[in-house]
């Protein structure tokens, strides 16, 4: 009994340690990063589409970056989710159980590769294609999307295939036995159950994506402005973060920490989102 | 209308299935009777080939269905299942409006749409005495019926399509005294429309409601015949110990 309690308490202190390195960093970042975003106005900080830190005086418009990073996202998502989507269900309701049980867990090797090594792969191999065979520089929001795109997969992937095994196997033999072919049963029944899970993947890989740093700045080109096509380059507000923080000093040094801001807003709008869709499905 | 030649069927290395014929007579109630683990769920899942669907299963033998061999690999298996439909143990509505659960079938047959459409899924849920109950609540998620409901519900959208057999699989085990009442009576009316199949752990019940009763044990037909006579008089010493409740 008394050893009981002692453990309860050392792990209700390991539990609050990792809620309270949360609320630090939360507390952090929004300290460092709020003062300018108001000192400014949220209005010419958000949209503002001039990024010069070293000019005066100095510009902190990180709207280049928030439209960087929504490009590089919104194409991660194009090639991601029809082929992370696809892969999932043709592996939880058209593939034999062997294949599914070697495949599965080798899609999940993909989250394992350290981003960096995606990133060089992007340089070496992707963006020179791109340049050679396509168009423009090479380093570029094509480039930058095709990666994540690719990174973006085991969590789509593996998400999805949880929720669509998940899917009670009497529909799929109620819709069978109606004389329903395999892909009637898929895409009138079982996608429509697993309808909220699959969304919650979905958002949670773009939440990756947006939070993607090394490999983005390797292929990107990291030009602070608009990218106007697919073959523009761009800056990711983690671009941004991470190519500028260690020589800033002062605004500069808080206005990075406002992108911090933004970001975190993001994928908390983006997360919250997720876990709010798939409850509501767990309801229905 | 159905007949088993010498059906074996293994599910990887067991065998489930030793060889069983029987003949399933129009219009009429077969019941297939038999402790669990006799195959009797398997056989039944013969004569719409569910069994497909169960990855190491294999069949050998002949299942006719107006005289063509339904294990036939040219056999069109979405032609047998619309007209072989199947109602199983727990409820299974899709987790859709009432109305779209009954739609379903005549939905991916292209049978009907708009207002035609509308009058097949009334006359479904008439069939199944649904249609007082449910005709102002089509659009009520199904999962939130109660149990007989979902059942009435599951048997609808089989009439839906307008089979000529129907197979259920234990379809009150799921159910209290009162609502298994009103599903044997269903099938009593459904008699005349369809021919129906239904396997039972529920010896009154099979007395009940069935012309024909089959005993299965260990994968074998033991005996078949009029369900009367094999309540009454059985030919086997071990249908006889069945229904006088020595083992089961």
């Amino acid at each position: 009994m008394k050893q009981d309690s002692a453990i309860r308490l050392i792990l209700l202190g390991l539990a609050m340690s990792s809620v309270a390195a949360l609320a630090v960093i939360t507390l952090f970042i929004f300290r460092e990063g709020l003062p300018i975003i108001f000192r400014q106005g949220p209005g010419s900080f958000l949209f503002g589409s001039d990024w010069d830190p070293g000019a005066e005086p100095a510009a902190f418009g990180i709207f280049a970056m928030i439209a960087g990073t929504f490009a590089v996202t919104g194409g991660a998502l194009l090639l991601g989710v029809p082929v992370g989507l696809g892969s999932a269900i043709f592996l939880s309701e058209f593939a034999p159980r062997k294949v599914a049980t070697i495949l599965k867990p080798a899609l999940e090797l993909l989250a394992g590769i350290p981003s960096v090594v995606f990133g060089y792969i992007g340089m070496l191999v992707l963006s020179p294609f791109i340049r050679d065979h396509i168009g423009g520089s090479g380093a570029s929001v094509l480039a930058g999307s095709a990666i994540l795109g690719i990174m973006i997969l085991p969590t789509i992937i593996s998400i999805s295939m949880d929720t669509l095994r998940s899917v009670p196997r009497s529909y799929r033999e109620g819709s069978f036995a109606l004389g329903a072919t395999g892909w009637q049963t898929t895409w009138k029944v079982t996608l429509p159950a697993a309808r909220s899970g699959l969304v919650a993947a979905v958002i949670l890989g773009m939440g990756r994506a947006v939070g993607e740093t090394m490999a983005v700045i390797m292929v990107t080109g990291n030009t602070a402005l608009v990218p106007k096509s697919p073959l523009s380059p761009a800056r990711t507000l983690t671009a941004n973060i991470a190519m500028q923080l260690n020589a800033a000093v002062g605004e500069h040094r808080e206005a990075l920490f406002a992108c911090g801001v933004v970001l975190f807003v993001i994928i908390m709008v983006l997360n919250t989102f997720a876990n709010w869709v798939a409850k509501l499905g767990k309801r229905a | 209308m159905l007949e088993a030649r010498n059906l074996k069927l293994w599910y990887g290395d067991f065998r489930a299935l030793n060889g069983v014929s029987m003949s399933i007579t129009p219009n009429a109630i077969t019941a297939i009777i038999g402790p669990s683990g006799c195959g009797k769920s398997t056989l039944l899942r013969c004569f719409n080939r569910m069994n497909d669907l169960v990855e190491g299963s294999r069949t050998e033998g002949e299942v006719l269905f107006e005289g063509k061999n339904i294990n036939d690999r040219r056999f069109d298996m979405t032609e047998l299942r619309k007209r072989v439909g199947m109602v199983f143990q727990r409820p299974n509505p899709f987790p859709l409006t009432v109305f779209d659960n009954v739609a379903y079938g005549p939905r991916i047959h292209g049978l009907a749409s708009g207002d035609a459409l509308r009058e097949i899924v009334k006359k479904a849920l008439q069939s199944t005495l649904l249609w007082d109950e449910l005709g102002e609540k089509l659009e009520a998620p199904a999962l939130s019926l109660s149990a007989e409901q979902q059942q009435r519900l599951c048997i609808s959208r089989l009439v839906a399509v307008a089979p000529d057999v129907l197979l259920m699989d234990e379809p009150c085990s799921a159910l209290d005294p009162m609502a298994t009442q009103n599903i044997e009576e269903l099938m009593l009316e459904l008699k005349k429309r369809f021919t129906i199949v239904i396997v039972t752990h529920n010896m009154q019940q099979a007395a009940r409601v069935s012309d024909f009763t089959g005993f299965m044990l260990l994968g074998d037909l033991v005996e078949f015949g009029e369900t009367q006579r094999v309540f009454t008089a059985p030919r086997q010493k071990k249908t006889e110990e069945y229904i006088t409740g020595r083992y089961g």
